[in-house]
């Protein structure tokens, strides 16, 4: 594991089942993609938008979207 | 060099150097157990967890299911991890193209399951399982193997063996560790790494069977001998599957860092498929000057994978074979992930479109964007990688094949002869 890092958006694909509210609640983070599955950007999320970020994650219907402070597995 | 399949074998028949560390020089049989122990001692336990891994890594041993992990770092995670691990040998072997690990196993086992208990005893493992694509009778005849060995009192602990669907993603990590915990053969979502939470939760080393049988010989005969092959930064040998231009099928253990016009006969090629159906192509003219190493093959986009190479004849539509393997890689997707599921069957679809130019048809020119598009859309985004090598291995065709793509354009294909060359069915 990397330690503590800033706090990144990660899609669970499996579970996703592109619903699509995610793009609604946090465009500024996230689109769709042609299918509509979501794109994330490949940022931390930032301090302005934590509030909205934790809402998205606790309002996808999937329960697909998560919000890690920690390495992804290689 | 064993000869597995064979047509149209000419003259002056072109024939790899052969090493033998793992496979039996040719003509040799098998070892079976008697023989292996006169020819290599009893297992060399070590006594205890963690002595091994200096000599792994000393060695400097790699993965060679095909991602070339380091061998030490991954038993060292699992050592790490506590508890009580779990190590997997996976020769679950799912790409069609590649018989390495079936052919390892049937003609040396006892290296492999010596290399499994080693394995075992370098993490503190507690459960020791097989995981292999065989049938019943191969099936039968190695649980025989293994009874055989656990009455001899050298196994420590038995080895269960657990037979994979015959599916090209039963390999895969997390597919695997599902399969062994009593699930379906399909790829996870993981959040920790397997060596800290893999089979039931417990930590787990998955290693492919070709690496436990090397880690096997570093463990008897030292690291300064496995180093005496391969390149100072490669070292070693891995057994390859050959898919020479005649359409006879080698298998040849080679030492890492060999010329890959050693291994293949390229005289006839018009282009070579490095590292598999998650691979590379690249030009014959191209892949004549390359070796069988990470370090000469990566920056042309390619990396030796799990050793499958094959020589496409001159005669045959790149974009065809292309096409061909996309379709079958879109229908091998478990379908879990939507961009996987959506993606793939799109691209091998424009694929096939690209290459019908049935009464000289031309297919649209929009139809490289496309891929380009769907490519990018598909990568990095799947819960394994499938989409990530799907996408290296067509979009390597479109730069190898971009001659070709101009002919098709044009209402023209320039493969004289259209029976489908690389193999879709194991």
């Amino acid at each position: 594991m990397n330690g503590k890092q800033e706090p990144k958006l990660r899609v669970n694909p499996v579970a996703c089942s592109g619903h699509g509210v995610c793009a609604e609640l946090l465009p500024e983070l996230i689109t769709l993609d042609e299918w509509g599955y979501p794109l994330l950007a490949d940022i931390p999320v930032p301090n302005h938008l934590a509030r909205q970020a934790r809402r998205t994650v606790t309002d996808c219907p999937a329960l697909a979207l998560l919000l890690t402070r920690s390495g992804t597995p290689g | 060099m064993t000869t597995i399949a064979q047509q149209g074998a000419t003259a002056d028949q072109f024939e790899p150097r052969p090493i033998s560390r793992l496979l039996p020089p040719p003509g040799r049989p098998a070892l079976d157990l008697a023989a292996h122990l006169r020819r290599h001692g009893q297992i060399p336990y070590r006594g205890r967890a963690g002595q091994l891994i200096e000599d792994v890594r000393a060695a400097g041993l790699t993965g060679r299911g095909g991602a070339a992990f380091p061998m030490h770092r991954k038993l060292s995670a699992v050592l790490a991890a506590g508890g009580r691990p779990v190590v997997v040998a996976n020769g679950a072997e799912g790409e069609p193209a590649s018989s390495k690990d079936k052919a390892l196993l049937l003609l040396n086992p006892h290296q492999v399951l010596d290399g499994i208990q080693l394995a075992a005893e370098a993490t503190g493992a507690s459960d020791a399982v097989l995981y292999v694509a065989l049938d019943a009778d191969k099936a039968h005849w190695l649980n025989h193997l293994i009874a055989q060995r656990s009455a001899a009192r050298l196994d420590r602990l038995e080895v269960r063996l657990f037979v994979a669907p015959p599916k090209f993603l039963a390999g895969q990590e997390s597919a695997l560790v599902r399969r062994i915990s009593g699930g379906p053969a399909l790829p996870a979502f993981a959040t920790r790494r397997v060596s800290e939470r893999g089979v039931e939760g417990s930590p787990t080393l998955v290693s492919n069977i070709e690496s436990l049988a090397h880690l096997s010989l570093i463990a008897r005969y030292g690291p300064a001998w496995f180093k005496s092959a391969g390149t100072p930064d490669e070292p070693g040998t891995m057994i390859c599957t050959l898919h020479q231009s005649d359409g006879r099928v080698d298998l040849a253990e080679a030492a890492l860092g060999t010329p890959l016009a050693d291994l293949l006969d390229l005289r006839e090629a018009g282009a070579v498929l490095i590292g598999g159906y998650h691979g590379a192509w690249l030009p014959a003219a191209g892949a004549a000057r390359l070796t069988l190493a990470n370090s000469a093959l990566r920056r042309h986009g390619a990396t030796v994978g799990a050793g499958v190479l094959a020589a496409l004849p001159a005669g045959r539509c790149g974009l065809a074979e292309t096409a061909r393997v996309a379709r079958y890689l879109a229908l091998e997707s478990a379908g879990q992930c939507g961009p996987c599921r959506n993606g793939l069957p799109r691209i091998a679809a424009a694929l096939a479109d690209l290459t019908d130019v049935t009464g000289g048809r031309r297919p649209d020119p929009a139809l490289v964007a496309d891929l380009d598009r769907w490519s990018g859309l598909v990568y990095k985004r799947g819960a394994c990688a499938h989409p990530d090598g799907t996408v290296r291995f067509v979009t390597s065709a479109l730069a190898t094949f971009e001659s070709e793509i101009t002919a098709h354009r044009r209402g023209r294909c320039t493969g004289t002869i259209t029976r489908p060359f690389l193999p879709l069915e194991r």
